[in-house]
């Protein structure tokens, strides 16, 4: 099975790893960068917990392979923070108490942070109707959402 | 599996047509890696078509028809500045397929290519009257976008054919069309029946129609009863009840978890009804 030489950008880095063309970026991020932020949840699209940012677009990297990343801008989790300085999102997930286990925390600070850039003034009904494809087993919805909500707020004042 | 990312559609062609075993064409990749991963089909042969120029691009034609890329996603279409004018149904019924994540990377080709008979664009492409360019070994053809599917996962495609854009006609004066479907919950769920309605108006009378039915037969139904029903109306009560009688007369549907045969059959009575509404009102210019 010959392997792929895969360039790309992760988080503003530059990276190259090597995949077999069946590896989805999920495994690539996680086995070959030790990126481990986005989860596997059901590996099939539905749970959103390997939600990443490709070319400024929220997608699943369960449903993108390795390769085809080559090329790419790609923002995880891991990018999300400014060194020690926690994004507004993640001092208020905390904040509200916005997890409990933790497993879908990352793809959903993805996908909000996604919605804030392309809508600064999301409606609550926007916010969940975007988050819909970020499944929380733990059900922490309202909290998750409230803390959408407040970060959106604090971000309009502050600019 | 080997993995190729041809730089045009004829070298895609000549690739699927020399392949062995199991071809499958990747653009948006939510049904192709889905299967390849729940190993429901592992391709041989997987062709990412992303690479060739132009495949994500959306054009309006000079004579005001469309021509859509085979790798522009849901999220493109949505956020067009013109499409959704034009034609709010094919992008509404795009737009309901699965969550952001997956609008993100979904198109109308793979939608269609899939040969899903609840596919949410598909209904809504045919009432449109979309066709399909079709690139093969021989050269290429057009297609009418209700001749693609032939039945679940099927599709009229032959060896080393694949489609290579999609082309919406110009929508033109005093036309609209909608698209809705029934599912049990708000969002990210599968279409129990889907129905697009296209028409236009010459003042209050309907003077052209297509009605098309999704999830209520092996493959997407256009029904030339429903068109008849309402042409030459002003989409009264009465062409409306002729309208929902022919579209459940239309209906070949299975029973399963998510919906009774009676139950579908039913629906899209009601759903033509409300979907030739709003079509109605979109002609007219009104919101809906």
């Amino acid at each position: 099975m010959s392997k792929f030489h895969v360039s790309t950008t992760v988080n503003g880095d530059s990276v190259e790893y090597l995949c077999d063309p069946r590896e989805t970026l999920l495994d690539c991020l996680r086995d070959k960068l030790n990126l481990t932020g986005a989860k596997e949840g059901c590996g099939t699209g539905d749970c959103g917990a390997c939600s990443v940012s490709v070319d400024g677009r929220l997608v699943c990297s369960c449903l993108m392979l390795g390769v085809e990343a080559d090329g790419k801008q790609i923002e995880t989790v891991e990018g999300i923070a400014d060194g020690d300085v926690l994004h507004p999102l993640q001092q208020k997930f905390i904040e509200h108490a916005a997890l409990q286990c933790g497993i879908c925390t990352p793809g959903i600070l993805v996908a909000a942070k996604s919605l804030l850039e392309k809508n600064p003034n999301p409606t609550e009904e926007e916010t969940r109707y975007w988050l819909a494809g970020n499944l929380c087993r733990c059900t922490g919805y309202d909290k998750i959402i409230r803390a959408v909500m407040e970060t959106a707020e604090e971000l309009r004042e502050a600019s | 599996m080997d993995y190729h990312s041809p730089a045009s559609f004829a070298e895609a062609s000549a690739l699927a047509a020399n392949a062995t075993g199991i071809t499958r064409f990747l653009a948006g990749g939510t049904d192709v890696l889905v299967q390849l991963r729940s190993e429901l089909v592992t391709p041989d042969t997987l062709i990412d078509i992303k690479k060739i120029e132009g495949v994500s691009d959306i054009t309006k034609n000079a004579d005001g028809s469309w021509t859509i890329g085979v790798a522009a996603t849901g999220a493109e279409m949505s956020e067009h500045p013109e499409l959704g004018g034009d034609w709010p149904g094919v992008v509404e019924a795009m737009d309901l397929i699965g969550s952001t994540q997956v609008q993100g990377r979904a198109t109308l080709t793979g939608n269609l290519c899939n040969g899903s008979p609840a596919a949410d664009s598909v209904p809504a492409m045919a009432a449109a009257g979309v066709t399909v360019t079709v690139t093969g070994p021989e050269g290429t053809r057009e297609v009418a976008v209700e001749e693609i599917p032939t039945g679940p996962g099927k599709t009229s495609l032959s060896k080393g054919e694949l489609v290579s854009a999609v082309h919406i006609p110009a929508r033109g004066e005093d036309g609209g069309d909608a698209y809705l479907r029934f599912i049990p919950r708000t969002e990210m769920d599968i279409a129990v029946v889907g129905v697009g309605v296209n028409l236009r108006l010459d003042g209050d009378t309907v003077t052209e129609a297509r009605v098309s039915l999704g999830a209520v037969a092996p493959t997407v139904l256009l029904v030339e009863d429903c068109a008849k029903a309402i042409i030459g109306s002003t989409l009264d009560d009465a062409a409306l009840d002729a309208l929902a009688a022919a579209a459940s007369a239309a209906c070949n549907p299975i029973d399963d978890k998510r919906g009774t045969i009676a139950f579908r059959t039913e629906v899209a009575g009601v759903l033509a009804k409300r979907a030739a509404k709003i079509a109605y009102a979109r002609a007219k210019g009104e919101q809906a």
